[in-house]
């Protein structure tokens, strides 16, 4: 385990681990596999804690909205267009935050909107990790050939401008759900992931005790799942956790294009987009659905961080 | 090294010819009759949208398309515009604008989000890293065409300092600061976070410790041993960001009007203008063939232990 | 991408009444007297304008960007008179007729092209004779097809069997005839759009390189083509045509996204705007004060239904479209959604064009929920008590789509989505191949500004721009008796009478007519637009600094 070395090594640029290194052993002597280390780790953190409760919360909105609000989000009336101010002592009421343009309850889209959001903005992001990550790590780990093929064909697809293939993949879908746009984000999305994870296999994989562990015949898939993984997935984690936002924003780019999510769907991201219009009237209008990207995105790299250090050893 | 690199350039061949294969066909399969939508609202007049089609080589069969588009790009040729002006021209107009603008974007991202990342790294959960995240997390959920508009009118209608867009016809540098702040600005945030994240792991590494037990002064275990070994993703990441900002930005260069290469791309793909997206494609591949090839290289500077073949 | 959603597809200047009206200060008359300072007539002005897309040549520029350009470059035998709107002449001296079929057209003398070669009879036939002709490939060349002997220049397929139409011939240098295939009481109209413009001896030795940087005869010649960044026009010092440029030239800038152009004309730095954007609507009169614009345009905005398709088939249907569309609220929706930089519609002429009549439409452009569902009910109810509204993404409609939705749910029920197609040529393909099926945009630009024009090229059947796919026998009795007329004020007239079967069929439910929101900088003054939106370049001063 990798969380050995450190505690045995000798202080030293290119000590080699001891005995110890070898998964086989280190598991006989102390059965707590990594997850539930790390998972004991984890629940005495508050960050973790923190950014747990937030997306239990923004999961509780996108699985039962009508729990907090009783305003039916699509429901305009012109009367109350922007200009009606939010009334912020009215809690939970349709005018808490103020109307959009159509007249709409700010409040009740805002709750809505989470589920379209927060679906592609996890999907894409766990689509894009997997996908990429695993591209990006047999990649980095075996070199040569396959590490050509595959790195040739991520410049390749890299090439194709997003607006050209989401055009040309989500007018292939008759009828757009949040899944088609989930599709075609991870089939253009994936090649950053595999750039980052092949650079960041590369360092580790000369690491000595990846060396150690391949002397004492571990086998491929545990040297990379145990020993490389855990101490490679930094970069990919900030990546990732910063690009949910950017995909949720990205989902509304496509909307706005006309080849998004469509009405009667309701996301942050098209409200962002619509808000932006009106952003010198009524810049409530924005902040809202923006605010909420925000807090999703603080409640996933609060998580990533702490997960992250759960995850590594150095950093115990 | 030397045949790593003859390599590398030789393997440009295959990928080139395949993204140019992806391209055209892609190009072909958006919706809507480019030709028929010269006409706007009206309908075509069927004998000269017939007339039109065959002057721009669309009335074969896709394949015979595809072979035609090969043969003249082995010449040279790019093909036209449906205005009748040679790809190469706009390729030309455009990459040298979008060029100036993806340097200043990028050395800004480079310099100022190492910088932030350096020090929240070493100051790890002091007051200094929780207000970087504060910064990045801003970055991250304003929206491009916001944080363009707040710049607009506090920089260039408030204050005056600027023009509020670029000026096409007598481009200066200070109209590109604003332009390259919103675009390299997604991305700092990036650099940002990959930095401290790097920094903060491999601060507590054997080399740090041997390093600092070899009492060598502070700013050299920094700067030679810990930001050398912490670039590794952050380089990752710079190089496919160069290469996505030589793509031009779509929305950045609208807002601020500068006809560049997101500005081209955009109204080609919306005409469906095959030859000209093709056209931009290829060059654009070739950019990220040379980015990646550099990144690569780049590791075996940072890191002695990876060697190439 | 705003080229040919917004674009207005004939750049013929045309005023009307209305022209002079939303100028602030600079409003009154045309004299250089009014507003602030000296008078520059030295100075030169920028215009907010998009890439040309084609070659300058006159009859191949259909979008704003190459047409407004050509416009100052070009003149042709009329043109309108922007203050009033009425048909004058400019190289025509006269153009006589005694049939509406044949006429005979005299030049004045003393015209040149900005080469200094004299513009003649000659240099108008050779003109119309190489744009009509189908292998030179002008986007308008069906614009000549009312002359005799077009089929041969431009058959349905093949090759042409002539070069010149047997239509048009030439008498002398300063005569020519000109015969139709039948008679057209508006043709004079027509002869207004660029497309009948002259083109000079040097034209026919290399067009491509001349559409490069064209030689024409308006009140502009041609300077420089940066592409992508601008097109730079000036004063043509020996035009003689009756409105000659109060200023030394005009620099058409490009400008990608409208919101750019307006910060730009906010700090001095553009000096005459196309259109205020949309996010800059709410308050652009109080950021430009008498500098803002707000008058009419020659363009109405409609939904149309799909009558070809299954659930819109029905005859009996008429009673559910006109209770649609008395469930829509054209005065709020203009008011609040749309920034009031559109007039709520009760017809489906514009104002403006000659032959337009006042509600028209009546009761069933006025928004009543109640009749609404009485009518819809009576008429059966919406098919699948569902509807689509089809439109482009890249021309700012969603906003007053998803407003007419909610109007039309909030009132009837019925459940109303908008159904948006990533550009303008997507969403043209499936109406033009009669794809949809329900609800969609459509909008009419007028060609020239008579109802005629909005009503026989929309809604007669067949027409190219029917979209709806309507078909009324009385209808077309009525339009057809209405292009016999012998004057253009009797065709007008009887067309009036075609438009009110529209009520009662109801194909497509005009929703509002367009204004040209717009301003200008500190720089000019003196600057109106005409009927079309575009601003009178010749009439725009520039103040001494």
């Amino acid at each position: 385990m990798p969380d050995m070395i450190e505690k045995t090594a000798p202080a030293g640029e290119n000590a080699i681990p001891a005995q110890r290194g070898t998964a086989a052993e280190a598991k006989a002597e102390k059965p707590r596999s990594l997850g539930l280390d790390a998972w004991h780790d984890l629940r005495k953190r508050p960050v973790f804690v923190i950014s747990a409760v937030l997306i239990v919360l923004l999961v509780l909105f996108a699985i039962a909205p009508s729990l907090f609000t009783s305003v039916d989000p699509r429901a305009g009336d012109l009367r109350n267009h922007y200009l009606t101010k939010p009334n912020y002592l009215h809690f939970f009421q349709g005018d808490w935050f103020g109307y959009d343009g159509q007249g709409r309850s700010i409040y009740a889209r805002m709750i809505y909107g989470a589920r379209a959001s927060v679906v592609v903005g996890i999907c894409v992001t766990a689509g894009v990790t997997v996908l990429g990550g695993l591209l990006g790590m047999i990649a980095g780990y075996y070199g040569g050939w396959v590490d050509t093929i595959v790195s040739r064909f991520t410049d390749m697809v890299f090439g194709i401008p997003l607006l050209l293939g989401a055009l040309v993949i989500l007018n292939a879908f008759q009828v757009r759900t949040v899944w088609s746009v989930v599709f075609a984000l991870v089939v253009l999305g994936w090649t950053q992931m595999t750039r980052v994870m092949r650079g960041s296999v590369i360092t580790v994989k000369q690491s000595d005790y990846v060396t150690a562990a391949k002397a004492l015949g571990a086998g491929t898939g545990r040297i990379m799942f145990k020993h490389i993984l855990p101490n490679a997935i930094a970069p990919v984690i900030v990546v990732a956790t910063i690009a949910l936002g950017g995909y949720i924003a990205t989902e509304a780019t496509l909307s706005f294009l006309g080849i998004g999510l469509q009405d009667p769907t309701i996301s942050w991201g098209i409200d962002i987009n619509s808000a932006q219009k009106v952003i010198r009237q009524a810049p409530f209008a924005l902040f809202f659905p923006a605010g909420m990207l925000s807090v999703t995105v603080l409640a996933f790299i609060m998580l990533g961080d702490a997960v992250r250090d759960a995850l590594d050893p150095k950093l115990r | 090294m030397g045949r790593y690199v003859a390599r590398r350039l030789l393997q440009m061949i295959p990928v080139f010819l395949g993204t140019v294969t992806i391209i055209f066909f892609m190009t072909r399969m958006l919706p809507g009759d480019p030709a028929a939508a010269m006409w706007g609202d009206k309908a075509a007049d069927p004998a000269q949208l017939a007339a039109f089609k065959h002057q721009m080589g669309l009335d074969v069969s896709k394949w015979q398309q595809y072979l035609n588009y090969m043969g003249d790009l082995f010449t040279g040729d790019f093909g036209t515009t449906m205005g009748g002006r040679k790809v190469t021209d706009v390729i030309g107009e455009a990459f040298p604008v979008t060029i100036q603008l993806a340097l200043l974007a990028f050395a800004f991202e480079l310099v100022v989000g190492v910088a932030i990342g350096l020090f929240a790294g070493l100051r790890r959960g002091k007051a200094f890293d929780k207000s970087t995240l504060v910064l990045t997390l801003l970055l991250i959920s304003i929206p491009v065409p916001v944080l363009g508009f707040i710049f607009q009118n506090v920089f260039a209608i408030q204050l005056g300092w600027v023009k509020p867009t670029v000026q096409a016809q007598h481009m200066t540098f200070d109209q590109l600061i604003l332009p390259a702040v919103v675009l390299g600005s997604i991305s700092l945030a990036y650099v940002a976070r990959l930095t401290r994240t790097s920094i903060a792991e491999n601060l507590k590494a054997d080399y740090m410790r041997t390093a600092v037990a070899k009492g060598l002064p502070r700013r050299k275990v920094i700067g030679t041993h810990l930001l050398r070994n912490s670039m590794i993703p952050v380089v990752t990441f710079l190089g496919t960001d160069l290469g996505a900002l030589m793509g031009g930005a779509i929305v950045t260069e609208g807002i601020f009007n500068v006809q560049g290469v997101g500005n081209a791309l955009y109204h080609a793909i919306g005409r469906s203008e095959g030859a000209t997206v093709s056209g931009f494609v290829v060059v654009l591949v070739l950019v990220f063939l040379f980015a990646s090839l550099l990144v690569d290289l780049l590791y075996a500077v940072l890191d002695p232990r990876i060697r190439y073949a | 991408m705003r080229g040919a959603s917004q674009a207005k597809w004939v750049v013929a200047a045309v005023a009307v009444a209305l022209a002079a009206t939303a100028c602030g200060s600079n409003g009154g008359s045309s004299s250089g007297s009014n507003g602030g300072g000296a008078v520059n007539a030295q100075g030169t002005f920028s215009y907010q304008s998009t890439e040309p897309q084609n070659p300058l040549q006159p009859a191949n520029a259909m979008e704003v960007g190459g047409g407004r350009i050509i416009k100052t470059l070009f003149k042709g035998l009329v043109d309108y008179d922007p203050t009033n709107g009425e048909l004058r002449n400019q190289v025509a001296d006269k153009i006589e007729t005694t049939d509406a079929q044949n006429y005979t057209v005299t030049l004045k003398s003393g015209w040149t092209f900005h080469d200094g070669t004299p513009v003649t009879a000659k240099s108008f036939v050779d003109a119309w004779n190489w744009s009509a002709n189908v292998k030179n490939n002008q986007i308008n060349s069906d614009w000549f097809s009312d002359i005799q002997g077009y089929t041969d220049v431009h058959p349905d397929e093949g090759d042409p069997k002539a070069t010149t139409m047997s239509g048009l011939k030439v008498v002398d240098d300063t005569h020519f005839t000109i015969a139709l295939n039948g008679p057209v009481s508006y043709f004079e109209y027509k002869l207004g759009y660029t497309a009948f413009s002259p083109l000079p001896e040097v034209f026919f030795t290399d067009p491509a390189k001349y559409g490069q940087s064209p030689i024409g005869n308006g009140p502009y010649k041609f300077v420089s083509w940066e592409h992508n960044k601008a097109v730079t026009v000036a004063a043509y010092d020996k035009y003689a045509g009756v409105d000659k440029p109060k200023n030394a030239g005009i620099v058409f800038k490009n400008y990608s996204q409208a919101e750019g152009a307006y910060k730009d004309l906010v700090s001095d730095n553009l000096d005459v705007l196309d259109q205020v954007d949309p996010s800059d609507l709410a308050s652009y009169k109080s950021d430009l004060g008498d500098r803002a614009v707000d008058q009419a345009q020659g363009a109405i905005q409609s939904i149309s239904f799909s009558l070809y398709a299954d659930d819109w088939k029905p005859a009996n249907l008429s009673k559910v479209r006109q209770g649609l569309s008395m469930a829509i609220d054209r005065d709020t929706i203009t008011k609040t959604v749309l920034n009031g930089s559109r007039q709520p519609a009760n017809s489906w002429v514009a104002p403006g064009a000659m032959g337009y009549k006042d509600n028209t439409c009546g009761e069933y452009c006025t928004y009543n929920p109640e009749k609404a569902k009485q009518l819809i009910t009576e008429g059966g109810g919406v098919p699948g008590n569902k509807i689509t509204v089809l439109y482009n993404a890249d021309g700012g409609h969603k906003e007053w789509v998803d407003a007419v939705c909610n109007s039309i749910r909030q009132a009837t029920g019925v459940e109303c989505v908008g159904d948006p197609k990533p550009d303008f040529k997507s969403s043209r393909d499936l109406i033009k191949n009669k794809k949809v099926d329900g609800l969609m945009r459509t909008g009419w630009v007028q060609d020239y500004p008579l109802n005629a024009n909005f009503l026989r090229d929309v809604y007669g059947t067949g027409a190219a721009a029917n979209d709806a796919g309507y078909s009324s026998p009385e209808f077309d009795k009525l339009a057809a008796e209405a292009d016999k007329a012998t004057s253009v004020k009797d065709t007008a007239d009887l067309y009036q009478k075609a438009e009110e079967q529209l009520a009662k069929d109801m194909p497509a439910i005009p929703l509002w007519y367009y204004k040209t929101t717009a301003g200008y900088s500190n720089n000019v003054q003196n600057v109106k637009y005409d009927s079309f939106g575009d601003p009178v370049f010749t009439q725009v001063e520039v103040k001494q600094k």
